[in-house]
C-alpha cells in the first residue's frame, strides 16, 4: 500500500509532541542555566498545541490508519485530550519546585514528554504491538523520571524498583500478548475480536493469556497484588516525578484495558470479569485500609491510587458500555484529582525539605485559605463527598455494578469507601483545624500556579454539579 | 380586597419584626407603639370588616394569595377564606391583642425586676415581649384566615410555638421552663393527631383546600378505613383532628399544660391561654363542621370530653389559691363548654361563648393582672382581701367580669351559656344525657368558685402584709383602661350578638355556609322556634335550672366567704379539711401531672437512657462505630507490614497473585 500524508493527519498531536520533545532536546544544549525557563515555555506550547491539534483532527468516524496499526476514535480523543491537559497541569505545578532546586533542566521535559508520547500511541493503538510500544515507551521513561534526582539515594533505589518489578509486569504482559497471537495468529484487535468471537479456539490457551493480560494491566494501574511499587515508587521519587506518574497514566492505563479487553477480547468478558473482580475487591480493600495507617503523605495518596483503582475496575468489569464510560469518567477525574493534590504538596515544599508528612499540610488554612479550600475541595471529592465530582464518579460505577446484579460488590465498594473517608477527612481536619508549625516555609507559588490550581480545584466542583457534559463525552466513546 | 386582608395579618408580623430585631435601638417606646400600631391597624380594619358583614354586604373572600408549591398534585397554598365566621374570629382576637398590648405597658414596665442582675437574656425584654404577641398576633390571624389545612396547620403551630416562647418568657425561671416545655410536650401529642387528620384529608380527597374537601366530603361519607376493625373515615378524620384540638383547647386528657402555663406573665395568659389561642381548637371544629355532621361517632366522642372537662375542670378551681389558676381552671371549664356545644352540632353556640368568654376572661386575666402588680407580684389569694377599696376599677370591672362568667342574667356569659345547656338538652347523640347533667351542675361550680375569688381578693380584711398594703394603690390608666374597655363588651354583647349569630342564620352568606348544620343534629332549632327576643329569652331562662344554680352557687360563695369569713378566717382551710379525700383528689388534680411524669416523662426518660446506655453507647458507639474503628486500624497496622521495601519480596508478590490467577481461571 503506498504511503499516504493524510495517514499522519490523525496523529498530528503525537507527532506534535515528538517534535516539542526533540526541540527542547536540542534547544537545551544551548541554554545557560538562568534561560531554562525556556524548555518549560517550549513544553507548554507543545502540550497546548496538541490539544489544539486534538480537537481539530478528532471527532467524526472512528478510522484506523497505519495498517491498522492506529485508530483514531471518540475514545482515543477524549483520552488524549485529558492526558494532555492533565500533563499540562503537571508541568506547571512542577516549575517552582524544579527551579527552586535548581533542577529546571531539559531532561525532566524530554522524558516527561516522551512519557506523553508513549502515553498517546497508548491510546491511538490498534494492536498489540503497537500498544506494547506506547507502553514501553512511557515507561522507560518513568523510570529514569522517577530516579532523575541523581544525588538522592531514595530516588535511585525506587527507580531501581520501578524499574525491576516494571520489567517483570511488561515481561508477563508481552508473554500474554504472545499466548493471544498464538492463538488467534492476529496482534490487530479488530481480526483477534473476530477470532476469539468464532470460538474454534482453545478457550485454556486465551485464558492463560488473559491472565497474563490482567497482570500486566493490574501492574500499570497498581492494583494489589501487583500494588508493591506504587507505595515505594511514589514515597521514593521527587514530588515532580510522582505528579507525572500518578496522574495522565491511570489514563493510559485505562487506554491500555480498554484497547485489549475490550476492543480485542470482549467475547471473553465472563473470564476477564471474574479476574477483574478479585483485583478490585482487594484494591479497595488494602488501600483503604493501609492508607489510615500512613503517616507519609505521599505513601497515603500511593495507597489512596490503589483503592480509586479497585473503583475503576468496576465500571471495566461491568462489562456494558455504561460501565466502561463510568470507568472512564472515574480515571479521569481521579488524574485530575491527583494532580491537583500533588500539585499542592509541591506548593508546600522548599529547598532541602519536602512536604511529606500528614503533620506539613497543618494549618494550611492559616497560610493561605484559597489553596486550604482548593485541597479540602481535593479531599472531599476524593472521599466522594457530594457535590464534588468524586461523588459523582463513585455514584456512577456503583451504578453499573448495581445494573449487573453484583450489588455484594457495590456494598463492599461503599463499605471501604467509608473508612477510606477517614484518611481524606483527617486531611482537611489538619489543613482547618490544627496550628502550623512555625518554621513552616512560605508556599512556593507563582501566578501560574495559583490559576491551575484554581481551575484543578474548581473543575472538582464544577464537574460534580453539572458532570452532564463529561459524562457524555464518556458515554459517546462507548456508544 | 385582598390587600385588606394581607394588611390585616402584615401589620402585626411587620410589628413584631422591628421590635423584635430592632428592639435594641428603638427602646421601649418605639417597639410598643410600633406594635400596637400594628395590631391595632388590624384590629381596625378587622372590625371594618366585621361591621361590612353585618350591616354592608361584603361577599365571601376566598382566594389564593401564593401558591407555595405543588406535589404530587395536591397545592400547597397561602390563601384567605374570610366569610363570616372568620370575621367574629378576626375581631375578636385582634381587639383583645389590641387591649393586651396597651395593658402590657403598664404591667411589664418593671419587667427589668423580673430578671437576675445581668442576666444577658433579661436584656431588651421589654421590647422582646411585644415582639412576641404581635407575632402572636399574626400567627392567630394567619390560623382563622386560613383558606387551606396546610396553612391551617401553619398557624397552628405558630401560635403553638409563640406560646411555648411566651410562657417561658421568664427563662431563668425554672417553674416557667418546666411549664413550657411541659406544654410543648403536651401539644406534640395533640398535633400528632392532628397532622394524621391532614394526612388522611390530603390521602383520600387529594387536596388541602377547605371548600374543595367540603364539597366532596358527602361522596366520602360511606368509606370505610381498616382500622381498629373498621372506622369510617369520617370519623377517623375528625377524631384526629379533634385530638389536634384537645390539645391546643386542653380537652381532658391534654389539658394538663394550661393550669401551668401561667407561669408566663399575665398578659398572654389573658389573651393566649384565656381569649384566642386556646380557643383555635373550638374555632376549627366549628369550620370543620361539614365535615364533623357526618360523624356522629366523632361528634358524640367531642360531647363527652368536652362535658367532662367542663365539669370536673371547674372542680379543681374551687380548691386552688392562687389567684391566676383559679381563672385558669375556669378558663377549662368554660373551654369545656364551647366543646361541648360542638359536640352537640350547636357550632354557633359555641362560637358564641368563645366570643363572649373571650372578652370577660379577658377581663378577669387582666384585672388579676392588675391585682397582681398592686400586691407586688404576689398570687396567693388567701393573703389578699379588701381591694375594693384601693382598686375601685379593677373592683368593679372584676365583679362584671365574674358575672358575665357565671352567667348572670342579662350579662354577655347568660346568653352564651344558656344557649349552650339548652341545646345540648336537646341533642340526642350519644352522651348527651350526661352532658345536660353536668354542664347544668357545673353552673353551680361556676359561680362558688368565681365568688370565692372575688370575695376573698376583694372584700373582707385586708391579710397581706404591711408593706405591700402601705404601697396598694389602683393600677395606672393603661391598665384600667383596657379594663373598662372588656367590660363593655362582657356585659353588653351577648345581648346584641345573640339573635344574628343564634336565631337568624347570619353565618350563610348567599350559598356559602360555613356553618353546616344535618337538620337532625339541629340543636339550636328549639331556640329559635321560641325565640321572642331578649328580655323574653333572660325571663325564661330566670325560670331554669342553670339560673338558680348559679344564684345558689353565689348565694353559698357570698355566704361562706363572706359572712362566715369575716368572723371565722380560717374557713376555708375547714372546708378544705372537712372534704377530706375530694379535697386531696382535687388538689392533686386527679392525678394527671403525677400519672404523666411518672408513666410518660419518667418512662420516656428511662426508656431513652435505655436505648442511650444499650443501644448506643454499647451497640452503636462501642461496638458498631468504635468497634470497627479500632479493628480497622488494627487491621491496617498488620497489614501495613506486608510492605517490606526488598524488591524480590514485591516479585514474590507478584508471581504469588500471577499462579493465584492462574489457578483460578484456568481448569486444565
Amino acid at each position: 500500500m503506498p504511503f499516504d500524508a493524510a495517514q499522519l493527519l490523525p496523529i498530528l498531536p503525537e507527532i506534535t509532541i515528538l517534535v516539542t520533545a526533540s526541540l527542547v532536546l536540542l534547544v537545551d544544549l544551548y541554554l545557560d542555566d538562568q534561560q531554562k525557563d525556556l524548555n518549560h515555555s517550549l513544553t507548554l506550547v507543545g502540550i497546548l498545541i496538541a490539544i489544539a491539534l486534538t480537537g481539530a483532527v478528532g471527532g467524526g468516524e472512528a478510522r484506523v490508519f497505519f495498517d491498522g496499526n492506529l485508530v483514531r476514535d471518540a475514545l482515543s480523543d477524549l483520552l488524549k485530550g485529558s492526558i494532555l491537559v492533565v500533563s499540562l497541569l503537571a508541568f506547571v505545578y512542577a516549575r517552582p519546585w524544579l527551579r527552586d532546586r535548581g533542577m529546571l533542566v531539559g531532561e525532566f521535559y524530554v522524558l516527561g514528554l516522551f512519557a506523553v508520547l508513549g502515553m498517546l500511541i497508548m491510546v491511538s493503538a490498534n494492536s498489540f504491538l503497537t500498544l506494547y510500544l506506547g507502553l514501553e515507551l512511557q515507561a522507560l521513561t518513568l523510570y529514569a523520571l522517577v530516579a532523575f534526582d541523581r544525588d538522592s539515594r531514595k530516588g535511585a533505589e525506587a527507580g531501581m524498583k520501578y524499574f525491576v518489578l516494571g520489567a517483570l509486569g511488561s515481561g508477563m504482559l508481552l508473554y500474554g500478548i504472545s499466548m493471544i497471537y498464538g492463538a488467534t495468529g492476529s496482534i490487530e484487535f479488530g481480526p483477534v475480536a473476530a477470532a476469539v468471537a468464532e470460538q474454534e479456539i482453545s478457550n485454556k490457551v486465551l485464558v492463560f493469556g488473559i491472565v497474563f493480560l490482567v497482570i500486566g494491566i493490574g501492574f500499570k494501574f497498581g492494583a494489589v497484588p501487583f500494588h508493591m511499587w506504587v507505595p515505594d515508587i511514589y514515597e521514593g521519587a521527587p514530588t515532580p516525578a510522582v505528579l507525572i506518574l500518578g496522574s495522565a497514566p491511570k489514563i493510559a492505563a485505562f487506554a491500555l484495558a480498554i484497547r485489549m479487553l475490550v476492543d480485542g477480547l470482549e467475547s471473553l468478558h465472563t473470564d476477564w470479569q471474574g479476574m477483574l473482580v478479585i483485583l478490585a475487591v482487594l484494591s479497595m480493600g488494602l488501600g483503604n485500609l493501609v492508607a489510615i495507617a500512613q503517616s507519609n503523605i505521599k505513601r497515603m495518596l500511593a495507597y489512596s491510587t490503589i483503592s480509586h483503582v479497585g473503583f475503576i475496575f468496576l465500571g471495566l468489569l461491568s462489562g456494558s458500555q455504561q460501565g466502561y464510560a463510568s470507568a472512564m469518567f472515574y480515571t479521569i477525574v481521579y488524574a485530575v484529582m491527583s494532580a491537583g493534590a500533588f500539585g499542592i504538596l509541591l506548593i508546600l515544599g522548599r529547598k532541602g525539605f519536602d512536604a511529606e508528612r500528614l503533620e506539613d499540610l497543618k494549618g494550611l488554612n492559616d497560610r493561605d485559605s484559597w489553596y486550604a479550600a482548593m485541597m479540602a475541595l481535593i479531599m472531599f471529592s476524593m472521599a466522594g463527598v457530594p457535590p464534588t465530582v468524586g461523588f459523582m464518579a463513585k455514584l456512577l460505577v456503583l451504578e453499573s455494578v448495581i445494573r449487573i446484579d453484583m450489588v455484594w460488590l457495590a456494598l463492599v465498594a461503599v463499605f471501604f469507601s467509608i473508612i477510606g473517608a477517614f484518611y481524606y477527612l483527617r486531611v482537611v481536619k489538619f489543613i482547618y483545624f490544627d496550628k502550623p508549625a512555625e518554621d513552616a516555609p512560605a508556599l512556593l507559588t507563582t501566578g501560574g500556579v495559583r490559576f491551575a490550581m484554581s481551575v484543578n480545584g474548581l473543575a472538582l466542583l464544577v464537574l460534580g454539579l453539572f458532570p452532564a457534559a463529561l459524562l457524555s463525552l464518556c458515554q459517546a466513546a462507548f456508544a | 380586597m385582598e390587600n385588606l386582608y394581607l394588611t390585616i395579618v402584615l401589620a402585626p408580623l411587620i410589628g413584631a419584626i422591628v421590635a423584635g430585631f430592632l428592639g435594641g435601638r428603638i427602646g421601649r417606646r418605639g417597639a410598643h407603639s410600633v406594635t400596637i400600631a400594628g395590631v391595632g391597624l388590624s384590629a381596625l380594619l378587622s372590625l371594618w370588616v366585621l361591621t361590612a358583614f353585618i350591616w354592608g354586604d361584603l361577599p365571601v373572600f376566598n382566594e389564593t394569595i401564593y401558591n407555595w408549591m405543588v406535589s404530587d398534585g395536591i397545592s400547597f397554598e397561602v390563601g384567605f377564606l374570610v366569610d363570616k365566621l372568620t370575621a367574629v374570629m378576626m375581631a375578636t382576637v385582634t381587639f383583645v391583642s389590641l387591649m393586651v398590648h396597651i395593658y402590657t405597658i403598664g404591667y411589664m414596665a418593671g419587667d427589668e425586676h423580673n430578671w437576675p442582675h445581668g442576666a444577658l437574656s433579661g436584656k431588651n425584654s421589654y421590647q422582646r415581649f411585644f415582639s412576641y404577641i404581635s407575632l402572636f398576633t399574626f400567627s392567630m390571624l394567619m390560623l382563622v384566615m386560613s383558606n387551606n389545612f396546610m396553612q391551617l396547620f401553619f398557624g397552628w403551630e405558630a401560635v403553638g410555638l409563640v406560646s411555648y416562647l411566651l410562657i417561658g418568657f421568664w427563662s431563668t425561671r425554672e417553674s416557667a421552663i418546666f411549664a413550657n416545655l411541659k406544654a410543648f410536650l403536651v401539644n406534640r401529642v395533640g398535633d400528632f393527631g392532628f397532622i394524621l387528620g391532614i394526612a388522611a384529608i390530603a390521602m383520600y380527597f387529594g387536596s388541602m383546600d377547605y371548600a374543595e374537601v367540603f364539597a366532596m366530603a358527602p361522596e366520602h361519607a360511606e368509606i370505610q378505613v381498616a382500622l381498629f376493625g373498621g372506622v369510617s373515615l369520617m370519623t377517623l378524620i375528625c377524631v384526629l383532628l379533634f385530638i389536634g384540638a384537645m390539645g391546643k383547647s386542653a380537652q381532658v386528657p391534654l389539658h394538663v399544660w394550661l393550669p401551668d402555663s401561667m407561669e408566663g406573665p399575665t398578659p398572654i395568659s389573658a389573651l393566649i391561654h384565656a381569649a384566642t389561642m386556646v380557643t383555635a381548637g373550638v374555632f376549627m371544629v366549628a369550620r370543620m363542621s361539614p365535615l364533623y355532621e357526618l360523624s356522629e361517632a366523632a361528634l358524640s366522642f367531642v360531647l363527652i370530653i368536652g362535658a367532662t372537662t367542663a365539669f370536673f375542670m371547674g372542680l379543681i378551681g374551687l380548691v386552688q389559691n392562687d389567684i391566676k389558676r383559679v381563672v385558669a381552671y375556669s378558663t377549662l371549664s368554660q373551654l369545656g363548654y364551647m366543646v361541648t356545644a360542638l359536640g352537640a352540632s350547636a357550632y354557633a353556640a359555641g362560637i358564641f361563648h368563645l366570643m363572649t368568654h373571650a372578652f370577660f376572661k379577658a377581663l378577669l386575666f387582666l384585672a388579676a393582672g392588675s391585682v397582681i402588680i398592686a400586691m407586688h407580684h404576689k398570687q396567693d389569694i388567701s393573703h389578699m382581701g379588701g381591694l375594693r377599696k384601693y382598686m375601685p376599677i379593677t373592683w368593679i370591672t372584676a365583679l362584671l367580669g365574674s358575672l358575665a362568667l357565671i352567667g348572670f342574667p342579662g350579662f354577655s356569659g347568660f346568653f352564651s351559656k344558656d344557649a349552650i345547656i339548652e341545646a345540648v338538652g336537646h341533642s340526642s347523640l350519644f352522651g348527651s344525657g350526661y352532658a345536660t347533667v353536668l354542664l347544668t351542675i357545673g353552673v353551680f361550680v361556676t359561680a362558688l368558685y368565681s365568688f370565692r375569688m372575688y370575695f376573698l381578693v376583694f372584700h373582707g380584711k385586708e391579710r397581706m402584709d404591711e408593706h405591700t398594703k402601705h404601697h396598694l394603690h389602683e393600677t395606672p390608666w393603661v391598665v384600667t383602661v383596657p379594663l373598662i374597655l372588656l367590660a363593655i363588651p362582657s356585659v353588653f354583647i351577648g345581648w346584641y350578638a345573640i339573635e344574628p349569630m343564634l336565631i337568624s342564620d347570619w353565618f350563610a352568606s348567599g350559598d356559602w355556609n360555613p356553618i353546616m348544620v344535618a337538620p337532625e343534629h339541629d340543636t339550636l332549632l328549639p331556640l329559635r322556634e321560641h325565640w321572642h327576643g331578649q328580655v323574653a329569652f333572660i325571663q325564661h331562662g330566670m325560670t331554669a335550672w342553670p339560673f338558680y344554680l348559679a344564684m345558689s352557687g353565689l348565694g353559698l360563695a357570698a355566704f361562706v366567704w363572706w359572712l362566715v369569713f369575716a368572723r371565722n378566717p380560717r374557713i376555708d382551710e375547714q372546708l378544705q379539711a372537712l372534704g377530706g379525700p375530694v379535697t386531696r383528689l382535687l388538689q392533686d388534680k386527679y392525678g394527671f401531672d403525677d400519672f404523666n411524669q411518672r408513666v410518660f416523662a419518667g418512662g420516656g426518660r428511662d426508656l431513652g437512657r435505655a436505648l442511650w446506655m444499650n443501644g448506643d453507647r454499647a451497640l452503636i458507639d462501642g461496638a458498631i462505630v468504635n468497634g470497627s474503628a479500632r479493628t480497622v486500624a488494627r487491621m491496617a497496622q498488620r497489614v501495613r507490614h506486608l510492605q517490606t521495601g526488598y524488591l524480590y519480596h514485591y516479585a514474590i508478590a507478584m508471581i504469588v497473585g500471577l499462579v493465584g490467577l492462574l489457578t483460578l481461571f484456568v481448569t486444565l
